[in-house]
């Protein structure tokens, strides 16, 4: 049946103490075949849900408050519900994880995609829909190759595809790579790409996916990691899930910490019921912070997120808070900075990102972040002129207007701006440029005066060869 | 402004539509209306640069955002995707909404060069315009802008100058959407986002032109106006394309009097602002060398030489004056006038000289009556949601690309299925609902098969299903418009005319669009430019006023002309604007009728082959020289306007036939273009209280169908040749570009005729064991052989052969007599 060479897994699972609602098998070597599939467990919430009435199934999804893991949020069940009565109607998985620091949807799709295909078949189900698209970010080879063996084996054995199991139910999965951009990640963006255009994000409203979506029709589309919630939930009941996390944000969250910690990985982590500083300081997490140095800052939820830093250490793993706190949990990915990191250029960092990954269809994002990526090359580079660090926030204004989140800063007086911005854009990969600008230049503005201080003269030549290069008089 | 807006306050629940608030205003936006184009209305304007209105929102310059409150707080939204809905609340002036656009502006001009000084568009640009009305007023932008090679050559009519793009989407939805040659698109990303084509393939498209105009800046720049002149110094004048019967709506721009610019105007009724790069960049032919300045008279068999007016007015009247019966004169064209020169014509010739050898077709349309008996349909309802549509002409695309364009929109987005009855497949493609292509000869059996409910079985060739289908869809009850035309000019138009009395027979409601092509033909059929009508498509017997000696028979048509002129019994032909050598398609029945008559009268702009062999040349003013009246394809009258005067010598074509008549000591009555009008009004009742001053200026003219006297002689009678398994039926259709007067004087375009080879479908070229390319014979059922090079074509049925007419190349009027039915034909290798 399985024609599997072995590749070994991608480090970056840390098998610590705790509950393992998504993550059970990763500690097997053989964890993505279905032969340990099916000894531990596999498809047997999937052969029960096919027996009972979908509407059921996805009533205890509903119960169970399975929250957004891609970022959002947005409780599964209640998006469940958005879909017209309109058929065919589809359900999209979004696999192109590929936000700065997030790599905890690559381990779910190396480790066990058997456990996602089983949800993608709960999840049909409950939505009465029979097409499912896989959509794997185009760099993860591994990723893809072992979905695909999965959906192999998985059609093989008669898990997918026609009469599942011995019922009448017929799904099908269809697993396409992506070609590698970041704001495919955004739902309608993959739509756009899955249909075979550029990936570009299209305007919400009226493109609701759940409304309007791939080939204009009814799509659901689902992060990775809240599907993978599916088999346990069905398995367990809704009370059971519940029991784990805390009441507004049930269950476990996997969290990618990346950065100046002595552990980096991927940790199962129950939400709401651990604080930050457990997760960078505990034994069981992150042991601390590399060579003993100071916190700096940390980002709490991906590139996209606005910086915390010691203030917010005690806040809880979870969403409800994080948010007013000024920030996101986002996609869970988590960078910690110790403070041997310098504020401008880690900023510079995040924000070239962003303007390299801007799929121009708007203006503000496409003119905007390359210009805020330009202006902090040239304050790195010993060009920096004194108004270019309220031209950095103005820019920032014109693409997400209003107060930007922020963390407090209770020494300064600054207050917290909660989570999320508005934005000029389409989407939001514009408005997220401007986080590391705006966190950095509320905690850090000295380090952006002190560069500029250095600075040449702006309109004196830093490399004066180049100048020369171009005809200018010495 | 203040009453209009006091009325509606008192009554607002009377009023339909959806309410909601602008700026404080209560107002009514339609139901679904766009926010922008409610604002629009009630005279707000929301400043954009991707938007247009006809073509799909993106929403992507992000121009329009407004603040808009639905109840759950103000948000920016943009206003080019918002439909109103109701108890909205929008303010395009409050803080958020100018900082935003502030925003939008500094941002989308920080790239862009500001070379405005040396820009074709500064002073007609979107972009300027904004930034004065809504922009920052100056940049903080102090790095190097994004650069790019200097303008880019995208096509032989296009330069792409992607340093000035703003990227709104504009060109690329154009020509997807719209045109359906998506030839140019968004490459790489981000701050990178350029537009592009492809590798190897230029933006080759009919409409290039229009991405031109709707480029809110200077990016996209057209080969034949750059740098020809600055905004400022344009004049312009409304007026109606006299290129194709489409009757597009153009604005006329010129500088220093010499047009310089045609722009599409927008025309709910026919080209929605949209113009095929035919009908934008013809203006070049009122410059060209060709255009004929002076009379001119042939002295003793050598060139004509230049002469004076009365001179040649003499020798045109003593050329039609000479012969003693009127059946001795011959009449060709006419087309290329305007309504009142072709009432001024026709007065002449059959009212006060019992002429009725006139035909304005040149053997390639249909018969007149048929066009003018079958009722007719506008291009709004053959475009009318969830209709039917028979395509039984030649591609739209090639003849009447403007009809194309609101075709494939209805096709696209309206939910019209296209019944496909031309014998080569059209550019439709797979947008076709049923694909019948019969072979030449065929199309009236198909028609008959499905009127007859003979559908089970394959009929010469057409698949039992898509016979199925079409009949299906012409049966089902929903609105049908035949579009019908000369698909082929390789067969005779008897089988076009079968087609219709059978389609006629099964779809008794269905509506028609005549698909002829030929300038202001329509004008000219209405006009009585035809034999056996006089003006108002009534028949001889009819007595109008000063028409003193109206003809008293039914005279010839074009082909009937030249063959009586070969047989000696035509001793004078004028040619109003017409160059049969080329246009007809038995050239060699053309030539020899030239050789054989006796003199010739050429009214014309141009110098053309026919030109060149008349006798006496009168020269005449041409399309942006003179003032008038169009009758498009559904009989919509607009107005025609001179925008510069005529060069040399040159007149209106009713002034010189006024001359004739005064030179003969007649008189037609007309001094001034009023004079026709008053009289056009007086002798055909369907212009009876048609406003000319006003019809069609500013506004969609009315449609002026004349009463018909007479029923269309419309029978199934055509028969069906009989064929050999190994001939193959020509068809000849014509191209968009090729090597018709108006295009081959105008420089740009006249590079742009392609070459005619032999089409062959693929079964055929496996048959023949001929690869593209190659050189095969062709031999003709009356034992004439051409060389020609072989191409396979995709668009053929099996047993069919293809020529482009009027190419280099391959010349098809080789190929095609006049007296057949159909023309078949044996190609062998080597």
């Amino acid at each position: 049946m399985a024609t599997n060479t072995y590749v070994a897994h991608a480090p970056g699972y840390v098998d610590n103490e705790g509950v393992k609602i998504v993550s059970s098998r990763f500690g097997y070597e053989d964890s993505y075949t279905l032969e340990r599939s099916l000894a531990t467990g596999g498809y047997t919430a999937m052969k029960a849900a096919l027996r009972l009435p979908p509407a059921e199934v996805a009533a205890t999804v509903k119960d169970a408050v399975l929250l957004g893991r891609g970022g959002a949020g947005f409780p599964a069940g209640i998006k469940w519900g958005f879909m017209p009565p309109v058929w065919p109607r589809y359900l999209v998985v979004n696999g192109d994880e590929s936000e700065p620091g997030t790599y905890k949807d690559r381990l779910l799709m190396e480790r066990d995609p058997h456990q996602l295909i089983e949800a993608c078949v709960i999840a049909c189900y409950a939505l009465g829909l029979n097409m499912c698209f896989l959509y794997v970010r185009g760099e993860m080879a591994l990723a893809q190759e072992r979905i695909a063996d999965a959906l192999n084996d998985a059609y093989a054995a008669g898990l997918v595809g026609r009469n599942i199991d011995g019922t009448d139910i017929s799904i099908d999965i269809v697993l396409h790579w992506g070609a590698g951009a970041y704001i495919v990640g955004e739902e309608t963006a993959l739509i756009e790409s899955l249909e075979g255009n550029r990936g570009m994000p299209r305007l919400k409203p009226p493109f609701f996916p759940a409304a309007k979506g791939v080939y204009m029709k009814p799509t659901i589309v689902n992060n990775v990691e809240t599907l993978a919630n599916l088999p346990f939930i069905i398995n367990n009941g809704a009370t059971a899930y519940k029991q784990y996390g805390s009441e507004k944000s049930p269950g476990t969250r996997l969290l990618a910490i990346s950065g100046h910690v002595n552990r980096p990985g991927v940790y199962e982590v129950e939400q709401g019921r651990v604080t930050f500083r457990e997760l960078f300081y505990g034994d069981n997490y992150c042991q601390g912070i590399r060579d003993g140095n100071e916190l700096k800052m940390f980002i709490p939820g991906g590139g996209s997120a606005p910086w915390f830093f010691e203030e917010q250490l005690d806040l809880p793993l979870e969403a409800s808070a994080v948010g007013p706190a000024g920030s996101m949990l986002g996609s869970g990915a988590i960078v910690v900075m110790d403070h041997t990191t310098d504020a401008v250029r880690a900023c510079l960092r995040v924000v070239r990102f962003f303007a390299r990954e801007s799929c121009g269809k708007c203006t503000p994002c496409r003119e905007g972040t390359s210009w805020e990526e330009q202006v902090l090359e040239r304050i790195l580079d010993g060009h920096g002129r004194p108004e270019d660090i309220d031209l950095l926030l103005e820019i920032g204004a014109s693409i997400s207007p209003g107060a930007y989140p922020v963390a407090a800063h209770p020494a300064a007086g600054l207050d917290a701006a909660p989570f999320p911005p508005r934005q000029t854009t389409i989407c939001p990969l514009g408005p997220s440029s401007v986080a590391p600008i705006t966190s950095a230049i509320r905690r850090f503005r000295h380090e952006f005066e002190a560069k500029i201080d250095a600075a040449t003269p702006f309109d004196e030549p830093v490399h004066p060869e180049e100048s020369a290069r171009a005809g200018s008089p010495a | 402004m203040t009453a209009v807006e006091d009325s509606a306050a008192e009554t607002p629940e009377a009023e339909p539509g959806t309410p909601f608030t602008l700026d404080g205003r209560e107002v009514r936006a339609k139901d679904g209306e766009l926010l922008i184009e409610a604002a629009q209305r009630h005279g707000v304007h929301i400043p954009y640069f991707c938007y247009h209105p006809r073509m799909t929102p993106v929403g992507m310059c992000r121009m329009c955002l407004v603040e808009v409150d639905t109840g759950r707080g103000p948000a920016l939204q943009p206003a080019c995707m918002l439909p109103v809905t109701p108890g909205m609340k929008v303010s395009t002036e409050s803080e958020p909404t100018t900082q935003a656009q502030d925003g939008v502006l500094e941002l989308l001009l920080i790239n862009h060069p500001l070379d405005c000084p040396v820009c074709d568009k500064g002073g007609e640009c979107p972009l300027q315009d904004n930034a004065y009305a809504f922009g920052p007023g100056e940049s903080r932008f102090v790095e190097e802008k994004r650069h790019y090679e200097k303008p880019i050559a995208i096509s032989e009519l296009v330069y792409l100058d992607r340093e000035r793009c703003i990227l709104c989407d504009r060109c690329t939805r154009f020509a997807k959407e719209v045109a359906g040659d998506p030839l140019i698109h968004f490459i790489d990303r981000g701050a990178q986002t350029q537009v592009n084509t492809f590798p190897e393939h230029e933006f080759s498209s009919y409409f290039s032109g229009n991405t031109v105009q709707i480029c809110p800046v200077g990016a996209l720049t057209s080969q034949p106006y750059r740098f020809a002149a600055r905004p400022w110094d344009l004049t312009e004048i409304e007026s109606t394309s006299m290129v194709d019967t489409t009757g597009a709506r153009v604005a006329l721009q010129a500088s220093q009097n010499r047009l310089v610019r045609i722009q599409g105007v927008d025309s709910d009724a026919t080209n929605w602002g949209w113009l095929s790069d035919r009908e934008r960049f013809v203006y070049e032919a009122t410059d060209s060398p060709d255009r004929l300045k002076e009379p001119m008279v042939r002295a003793g068999g050598a060139d004509p030489v230049p002469t004076r007016w009365n001179t040649a007015i003499g020798r045109t009247v003593d050329a039609l004056t000479g012969p003693a019966d009127p059946r001795r004169i011959g009449v060709i064209g006419g087309a290329r006038l305007t309504l009142e020169s072709q009432y001024a014509w026709a007065k002449l010739l059959k009212g006060l000289g019992a002429v009725d050898n006139i035909d304005a077709q040149l053997g390639d349309g249909l018969p007149a009556e048929v066009v003018l008996g079958l009722p007719r349909a506008t291009i709004a309802q053959a475009c009318e949601p969830n209709g039917v549509v028979v395509l039984l002409a030649a591609d739209p695309k090639e003849e009447l690309p403007t009809l194309y364009l609101r075709l494939r929109h209805a096709v696209q987005f309206d939910g019209v299925s296209l019944v496909e009855m031309s014998p080569r497949a059209t550019s439709f493609g797979d947008d076709v609902a049923a694909r019948l292509n019969p072979l030449p000869g065929a199309a009236g059996q198909i028609a008959g098969a499905l009127a007859d409910g003979m559908v089970g079985t394959s009929l010469g060739g057409v698949p039992a299903d898509q016979l199925t289908t079409a009949r299906q869809l012409l049966t089902s009850g929903r609105p049908v418009t035949v579009i019908v035309g000369r698909p082929n000019l390789a067969e005779s138009a008897d089988h076009v005319v079968s087609a219709v009395a059978a389609l006629l027979r099964l779809v008794p409601g269905a509506r028609f669009l005549p698909a002829l092509r030929r300038g202001n033909l329509h004008g000219a059929l209405e006009m009585g430019l035809t034999p056996g009508l006089l003006p108002g498509g009534r028949t001889l017997d009819t007595t109008l006023e000063g028409w003193n000696m109206p003809p008293q028979a039914p005279g010839l048509d074009t082909t009937g002309i030249l063959n009586a002129a070969v047989a000696g019994t035509i001793d004078t032909l004028v040619l109003l604007g017409a160059d049969p050598i080329t246009d007809v398609p038995d050239a060699d029945l053309a030539l020899a009728a030239f050789e054989r008559v006796g003199s010739i009268v050429s009214v014309d702009s141009f110098m053309t082959e026919s030109t060149r062999r008349a006798d006496v040349i009168l020269p005449a003013a041409m399309y942006g020289e003179v003032d008038g009246s169009f009758l498009n394809l559904e009989g919509r009258l607009s107005p025609v306007q001179a925008k510069v005067t005529s060069p040399g010598q040159a007149r209106q074509d009713w002034m010189i036939a006024a001359e004739v008549a005064a030179g003969a000591g007649g008189d037609l009555g007309f001094t001034m273009l009023a004079d026709i009008r008053r009289e056009i009004s007086e002798m055909v009742p369907a212009f009876a209280g048609i406003d000319w001053s006003s019809a069609g200026h500013g506004t969609d003219g009315p449609i002026v169908l004349g009463d018909r006297t007479f029923e269309p002689k419309l029978a199934e009678t055509a028969p069906v040749p009989p064929s050999d398994d190994y001939g193959l039926r020509l068809v000849v259709d014509r191209r968009l570009w090729d090597k018709g007067t108006m295009t081959a004087n105008s420089a740009s375009l006249r590079g742009l005729a392609g070459t005619a080879a032999l089409g062959l479908s693929p079964a055929d070229m496996v048959r023949l064991g001929a690869v593209d390319g190659q050189e095969v014979t062709v031999t003709l059922s009356g034992g004439a052989t051409h060389t020609a090079t072989a191409v396979t074509d995709t668009r053929l049925p099996r047993g069919a052969a293809h020529v482009p007419f009027n190419l280099d190349g391959l010349d098809a009027r080789d190929l095609l007599a006049a007296t057949k039915p159909v023309v078949e034909l044996r190609v062998t290798v080597g």
